[in-house]
């Protein structure tokens, strides 16, 4: 077995310890890659049934209207039921990312997601986040407890021992699982290249309307980003290394338009993935964490 | 592909363990771009100097950074040309121990640091005896700091002696290798400052120690994860194979039925297989329906033990300590089964590694224990395979994970015995005596009433036509017991006695009354998780003035003049049950009326009507 089996194999695990061991599954599902990645990895997990939850998408009403489309094209295909939640107060009141910073973040996607999984009873959450993304994140185990409140106590994490997973949970606790913990961000390209996954068009570099922002190539997705003074879309040849929101979420420029130009990209990068996203920097280096223990995935 | 090596650091606090990721992370140029800057920045604010400060590319906790120390395993992930790495930095302060050996279950090879002017603390001792205990086979020893020494090369012969010593008893492999973090020396490039030394720097020998060996031949194993049921037309049980190898039309046998069947078919994935290797997910169809469900364990290897009875090493995790007696959730492979720990065999005492004997074990600390499971549990040594050997201990109320184990051994006695299934069990039986089997547990002071309300009781369910029997302990002692005393294992030997026998005769459908002062929580705690849900708990909580004034056996004229030691309510504890099913007081009722209160609490209408 290779380093992709084994890694394979561990994801597979886990999938099948949470459907046999915790009472109401979902799997957030976010349409990137490694959501790609997870979904993937379920289907073969429980083959020949269908993986035996829900997935859960937390739209901002703010992501790529081609991540849209291809969640909807994915979830027909595959006959999955994709739960759609969006915080409506948060939309009532017009929570947007540009005059909310911080508390759009807060409002539209952490607080939304405590509340989609607190009204469907959900006891454990899939999330497609890898240690390898951010210094938090490498701190946090496979199996990721949170309290009645959803919040992450990093002081006090539950121990975790070879396959191990302690799932004993009171009603209104849940627990967060990360498949992909032990996986790197080149792995999931070689991966998604070795079983030829689907992966959102906005991977792959094409001409698209950018303009430049705080140092970040912002695409105009649509007529809703209120362009600033000086602001002109050119069109430049762009990829996204990550997906969100995609006024909070920056493209380089690039020419790799192939899954193995990515895996050469990737293997060169001079900066971490993280960088292309305006949100982490927002609160200093301790940011994700601060998200996390409020609920954040 | 490039191979992976999983590797730990650990070793005492501040001998530099995160700086020296930092530093094979920053030489190697394995940090990005932004994450560099990041550190650059961080160290302006933290460090007088502005010097780098390696170690802030790894705690990544606010509380770690804020107090300087790790608190938890950081996971990083790097590869060089020859090797892709994932490093545990694990924490070094003793009450962090629990993460320290979260770190040491994932890591094939361990980096344990020593400050070179300090040597080997009692926490190098403690992180070296838990890797070696978890399996971990590879040991680099980094004396560090040797900047702070002046690269004295005796300082490090001499370091290296105690070294080995420490390592001489355990069949692992162990490299020393002298360096310093915060210059850089021997990590990732061998150190002009140390031409006394000709050994490898600390990467160089990562890159090239050869990683684990392959396992021996050995037979298939696969516990049973789930089980598939597609469209109710077959059933696929899923799993890991954990040992050896399995191919289509081969035979495997189900523990712990011990049935056999005939592999039809093998899927990874959506794929069919022909065969399936050591560490693959499957999902594997038989030839025939056979009672599988998860926790079973499908294999062909003979030697796998099934028991309830075994000896583990536990490291005890929890805030609370062990208890003796108390029910815990066992987790091992995909089997979750509630277990007792019966008895400490002894503790280890890490900084001299010697056994030591204790009935008290607290957090961080080990011990190797008896352990009672409430139905067999399928498992391997845990030398042998640390899927199928290594366990956990749940609370069953608090939830925390109270101690991870390693199981060594099984007891003897049950070693080829298994549980026969007998045509008639209790459920027949009581249907036949037209009762429920249960056990009525009086505890209470000497001279509190138990006797004489479990007799009186004894006799209105004997004329109601219940078939019964009384144990009184006293008489037990006359007999089966008779060979114990009055130490505390003994009374907690006397105690499980009592309780094997009620259950022994619950199972032949009878009403047991059992009257024993058992004046201890943790072993009347024993006897409900040996009796089961029969169990219930009566307190005759008679005031102990009350028992002293009676005193039939004149037993506390004796135990206050200090003819007899260690007497229930003198000068020994008694521990009266926190949540007792009934508490009858014996000093303002009379018999008949406490008879009553028993009939009500725990009998239906049948067991009320006295036939005639």
């Amino acid at each position: 077995m290779n380093h992709l089996d084994k890694l394979e194999a561990e994801s597979i695990y886990i999938f099948r310890e949470v459907a046999a061991e915790c009472e109401a599954p979902v799997m957030l599902y976010s349409i990137g890659k490694d959501s790609s990645v997870m979904l993937h990895l379920a289907l073969k997990a429980f083959y020949p049934e269908k993986p035996p939850f829900p997935l859960l998408h937390i739209n901002t009403t703010w992501k790529f209207k081609e991540m849209i489309s291809f969640r909807d094209r994915r979830a027909k295909e595959l006959g999955i039921k994709v739960i759609e939640y969006i915080n409506e107060d948060g939309l009532r009141q017009g929570i947007n990312p540009f005059d909310h910073g911080a508390a759009y973040t807060d409002i539209m996607k952490t607080q939304a997601l405590k509340q989609a999984i607190e009204k469907y009873g959900f006891t454990a959450a899939f999330g497609g986040a890898r240690r390898d993304e951010e210094k938090s994140r490498a701190k946090e185990r496979i199996f990721s407890f949170r309290n009645a409140a959803q919040a992450w106590d990093p002081k006090h994490q539950r121990p975790e021992f070879w396959k191990l997973y302690n799932t004993e949970i009171y009603k209104g606790e849940s627990i967060r699982v990360f498949p992909l913990s032990n996986w790197t961000e080149l792995d999931i390209w070689q991966y998604i290249k070795r079983e030829n996954i689907p992966v959102v068009p906005l991977y792959f570099a094409k001409p698209r309307p950018v303009v430049e922002r705080d140092g970040h190539l912002i695409l105009v997705d649509d007529d809703r980003l209120p362009l600033r003074p000086g602001e002109t879309p050119t069109i430049k040849n762009v990829r996204f290394r990550t997906l969100g929101c995609y006024p909070l979420t920056g493209g380089e420029e690039s020419t790799a338009d192939t899954v193995d130009a990515i895996i050469a990209e990737t293997a060169s990068a001079a900066n971490s993935e993280r960088t292309s996203r305006v949100i982490d920097k927002d609160g200093g280096s301790a940011s994700m964490e601060k998200r996390k223990r409020e609920g954040y995935f | 592909m490039k191979e992976l090596l999983k590797f730990l650091t650990c070793g005492s606090v501040d001998d530099g363990k995160s700086t020296l990721i930092g530093r094979i992370l920053y030489d190697a140029k394995l940090i990005f771009a932004d994450q560099e800057n990041a550190l650059i920045m961080d160290s302006r604010v933290r460090t007088q100097t502005g010097e780098l400060d390696y170690s802030l590319l790894l705690d990544g906790l606010m509380a770690e950074r804020e107090q300087g120390i790790t608190i938890d395993i950081a996971y990083r992930f790097f590869s060089t040309e020859k090797r892709s790495f994932i490093v545990a930095d694990a924490p070094g302060h003793e009450e962090y121990t629990r993460n320290m050996a979260v770190g040491a279950s994932f890591a094939d090879l361990a980096v344990i640091l020593l400050d070179a002017a300090h040597g080997i603390m009692p926490q190098t001792r403690r992180h070296f005896h838990i890797c070696a205990m978890m399996g971990i086979r590879h040991f680099v020893f980094a004396v560090n700091k040797m900047d702070l020494v002046d690269y004295d090369a005796d300082i490090f012969n001499e370091l290296s002696s105690e070294i080995r010593e420490l390592t001489r008893d355990y069949p692992s492999e162990a490299v020393i290798i002298p360096t310093s973090a915060k210059k850089g020396d021997n990590v990732t490039v061998p150190s002009a400052s140390m031409p006394w030394y000709h050994g490898p720097a600390l990467l160089q020998y990562l890159e090239t120690v050869p990683t684990i060996q392959q396992p021996k031949a050995e037979s298939f194993t696969m516990p049973v994860q789930r089980v598939c049921r597609s469209d109710g037309t077959f059933r696929g049980f899923q799993g890991e194979v954990f040992a050896g190898s399995i191919c289509v039309g081969e035979r495997i046998r189900v523990l712990p039925s011990k049935e056999e069947a005939t592999v039809t078919r093998i899927l990874c994935g959506a794929a069919d297989m022909q065969t399936a290797e050591r560490g693959s997910p499957v999902t594997i169809f038989l030839d025939r329906e056979i009672d599988i469900s998860r926790g079973c364990v499908l294999t062909q290897n003979d030697r796998l033990i099934c028991s309830a009875v075994l000896q583990a090493e536990l490291l005890w995790l929890d805030d609370e300590p062990l208890e003796i007696g108390r029910s815990y959730l066992l987790k091992a492979a995909a089997q979750k089964i509630p277990a007792v720990i019966t008895k400490i065999k002894y503790k280890l005492d890490i900084e001299s590694n010697t056994k030591t004997s204790g009935d008290s074990v607290h957090k961080n600390e080990i011990a190797c224990c008896e352990i009672y499971t409430d139905t067999a549990l399928v498992f391997d040594l845990f030398q042998n395979n640390r899927n199928l050997g290594g366990l956990i201990l749940i609370d069953r109320v608090r939830h925390t994970t109270c101690a991870c184990g390693m199981i060594r051994s099984h007891t003897s006695v049950s070693q080829n015995l298994s549980f026969h299934k007998t045509d008639l069990n209790r459920s027949f039986r009581e249907q036949n005596l037209s009762q429920k089997a249960q056990t009525i547990w009086f505890t209470g002071l000497s001279g509190s009433g138990k006797s004489t309300l479990a007799n009186a009781l004894e006799k209105r369910l004997f004329l109601s036509g219940k078939a019964t029997m009384l144990l009184d302990a006293d008489n037990v002692r006359m007999g089966l017991n008779r060979d114990l005393g009055f130490t505390k294992e003994d009374r907690s030997e006397n105690i499980r006695r009592l309780a094997e026998t009620a259950k022994l005769m619950n199972d032949a459908g009878l009403i047991v009354l059992v009257s024993a002062i058992s004046p201890r929580r943790v072993d009347r705690r024993m006897a409900r998780s040996i009796i089961g849900s029969a169990f219930h708990e009566v307190y005759i909580n008679t005031p102990l003035e009350t028992c002293i004034s009676r005193d039939v056996k004149g037993l506390y004229q004796k135990a206050l003049r200090g003819e007899i030691r260690q007497f229930s309510g003198i000068d020994m504890a008694y521990e009266p049950p926190e949540h007792p099913d009934l508490i009858i007081d014996t000093t303002e009722v009379d018999v008949d009326k406490c008879v009553q209160q028993l009939l009500r609490a725990f009998f239906d209408d049948d067991a009320k009507t006295v036939r005639t």
